[in-house]
């Protein structure tokens, strides 16, 4: 398992520098001019100037190049600085925003809690409903629980977050008052009632989320739990006497585990990456928002750092899915 | 052979089993009725959908209900109605006084966990036994069944065994807890000829060891003549003929269990041009039979099969047979 994994990371480093490539080469091709918001007052050769001073001067090689060792070895370098109050990287250039001329990492960092926040506890709240209600539901196979378990994932699966957003807005900030409608990111949790207050706050976005999560997963749990109810290890498992709580918990529900852990895992990546839209409705201040501001202000460094962070993610979480899967099914061996 | 103890460790009176399905009711099982003696041997023989191995789940429970209903009957193990009985005694039956075996030895065992975990469940549940005592029990059973290295193999998972050796911890398993019956649905039916003949041997040999009763689920006659006490023969979910085992591959009464023995082929003698078979199908009941199941496709049928179900009527020692014709009753002399 061990030569694996350090096999697979090693494959892992000429993949994430072609999606690099790839990201910087779409970001190249696609129209925009990080001036446009620039007021029209401003002389054309100021202007021009100003794209100098940002190194877009150079040849695009160059820039991917200096993009390169600056996300490779720059940041690195600043990090190991924060953590441990050395001064490695004093003096080299960062990976500079466009918009307000201020690392990009610093604005990731600033905004990754936000989006942990809410959209991790949605995953977590997701997978703690979904896991239940879809052994359940299989169990009970067209019983009146899962026939409503059936209609409210359908629901949730295809009513998309920026209506089901507004709609519990409407509902549950509008007119029962029970929950604000806005997210303030400014907020800072240091008593009871603050705590209170956050989660009240969270309600909602949690909910629009979780809705949707839980959706997938369910439906995922309960398709794989009915594919190793009708086994014969179950049956066997039955024919020993064992309590039928037993028998699904320990012997189905293992095995049906195995895919819903990798659907799990392949998941992570999109909570880092923020749920754009709810992020939008809700203005909570997350990756997504930051992602789809940065694009709107053409403000290519930012696009292609937390592109390229969340293609990190992706190969990081698709590696651990593959060892996940290793250690809950004997039958496969990486070695 | 039955040790001179002469009460049922198990006896079924009368069970019907019927599935309910979207396309109508099945009726699997029809008032079959039959007894097990300690440490006999009775095989079960009938083709593929004749009800021998629904009876045999039918009698611990195992169908999954719905669509299965156990409609009548009683099925008494040391006297004890297991239909009547609640759940959670049936718990206690299952793995605990009945064991069972079933056909696939590739799918039967869970594959992610380990046969020691697996062999252990039911002594733990049932005997309640500490985790090392359990332990070596399981290492006892390993032996029992002739796998070597039985403390080594303990940790290995399903997949680290081929089929007979998966057969032989389905063995250890269905014999963990000392059962009094155990019942083999085709447990050599996924295997090839050398490891069959090497299960059997293990559970004949067991058999004199444990003196357990065992029925025998089988569609090959070859097997139960080698290791069977007695025969019970079935067809469209009911018993047609049962016999002790001499006589019943001597001298066959019922029109199906002579065609079947027809169907053996001979290795002397002339080879015959084409392999004799039954021709047609096992009927599927949609209701309770009326007349004689095996009707159809009976060489000897007359009117008289169409009106009525035959019942099972003795015709020599422990020999029984349910058929109207006149050859059922008088044997093998009045056919020459």
């Amino acid at each position: 398992m061990l030569t694996f994994t350090i096999r697979r990371l090693f494959f892992a480093i000429p993949t994430l520098l072609f999606i690099a490539l790839v990201i910087f080469m779409l970001l190249e091709l696609a129209p925009g001019d990080p001036m446009a918001n620039v007021p029209l007052t401003v002389p054309p050769e100021v202007k021009e100037q100003m794209r100098q001073a940002l190194g877009l001067g150079e040849p695009a090689p160059i820039r991917f190049w200096k993009w390169i060792v600056q996300f490779f070895w720059i940041e690195p370098l600043n990090i190991f600085d924060a953590l441990f109050g050395t001064s490695f990287a004093e003096g080299k250039l960062r990976i500079i925003s466009w918009q307000n001329r201020a690392p990009v990492f610093i604005a990731i960092a600033e905004r990754i809690p936000q989006t942990l926040w809410v959209v991790g506890t949605a995953y977590i709240v997701a997978i703690l409903i979904a896991i239940p209600v879809g052994i359940y539901s299989a169990y009970r196979q067209y019983s009146v629980f899962d026939q409503a378990g059936t209609f409210v994932t359908m629901v949730g699966f295809s009513v998309p977050p920026f209506f089901s957003g507004v709609l519990v807005i409407i509902i549950f900030a509008v007119q029962l008052k029970w929950f604000p409608s806005i997210y303030d990111t400014t907020h800072v949790v240091d008593g009871w009632d603050a705590f209170v207050f956050q989660i009240r706050q969270m309600f909602l976005p949690v909910m629009v989320l979780a809705l949707q999560i839980t959706s997938q997963l369910s439906r995922f749990m309960r398709a794989s739990m009915l594919d190793n109810l009708d086994q014969d290890y179950v049956r066997t498992a039955r024919a020993k006497g064992l309590q039928e709580r037993a028998v699904v918990l320990v012997h189905v529900l293992r095995n049906s585990m195995i895919p819903v852990v990798t659907v799990i895992a392949l998941g992570v990546p999109q909570v880092f990456g923020g749920a754009i839209i709810t992020e939008q409705v809700f203005k909570v201040n997350g990756i997504g928002q930051l992602l789809i501001t940065a694009i709107q202000a053409n403000d290519l460094p930012m696009v292609q750092t937390v592109t390229f962070i969340i293609a990190v993610l992706i190969v990081l979480f698709n590696l651990i899915a593959d060892i996940l899967y290793g250690i809950l099914d004997p039958r496969i061996r990486y070695d | 052979m039955p040790d001179g103890d002469t009460r049922n460790v198990l006896e079924v009176n009368d069970l019907s089993t019927v599935f309910q399905t979207r396309g109508g009711a099945v009726h699997a099982v029809n008032s079959v009725s039959f007894h097990v003696k300690p440490g006999e041997l009775l095989g079960v023989v009938g083709e593929s959908g004749s009800g021998k191995s629904v009876t045999m789940m039918s009698l611990i429970g195992l169908l999954p209900s719905p669509p299965a209903e156990v409609r009548s009957g009683e099925v008494l193990l040391d006297g004890e109605d297991l239909l009547k009985v609640s759940p959670e005694r049936l718990r206690d039956v299952r793995g605990g006084e009945i064991g069972f075996i079933f056909q696939d030895p590739m799918t039967s065992l869970n594959p992610v966990f380990n046969v020691g975990f697996q062999i252990m469940e039911p002594i733990r549940r049932h005997m309640g036994l500490s985790k090392a005592q359990a332990r070596e029990r399981a290492v006892e059973l390993l032996e029992l069944v002739g796998i070597p290295g039985a403390r080594a193999r303990l940790t290995d998972y399903p997949h680290q065994f081929s089929g007979g050796m998966r057969q032989r911890v389905m063995i250890a398993i269905a014999l963990a807890c000392d059962p009094k019956v155990l019942i083999a649905d085709e447990p050599t039916t996924a295997l090839d000829v050398t490891i069959q003949a090497q299960i059997l041997e293990i559970v004949d040999d067991l058999r004199a060891k444990l003196g357990m009763a065992i029925v025998w689920i089988t569609h090959d006659l070859g097997v139960v003549a080698g290791i069977a006490d007695r025969v019970m023969v079935m067809y469209g979910g009911q018993v047609v003929e049962h016999a002790p085992v001499h006589p019943l591959f001597n001298d066959p009464r019922h029109p199906y269990t002579r065609a079947l023995l027809k169907t053996i082929p001979s290795v002397s003698g002339a080879r015959a041009k084409k392999l004799q078979v039954i021709e047609g199908q096992p009927p599927i009941l949609g209701a309770a039979p009326v007349a004689c199941p095996f009707r159809d496709r009976c060489p000897l049928v007359f009117d008289r099969c169409h009106q009525q179900n035959p019942l099972r009527e003795d015709v020599g020692a422990g020999h029984d047979v349910a058929c109207f014709h006149p050859l059922a009753q008088t044997g093998r002399e009045a056919v020459a």
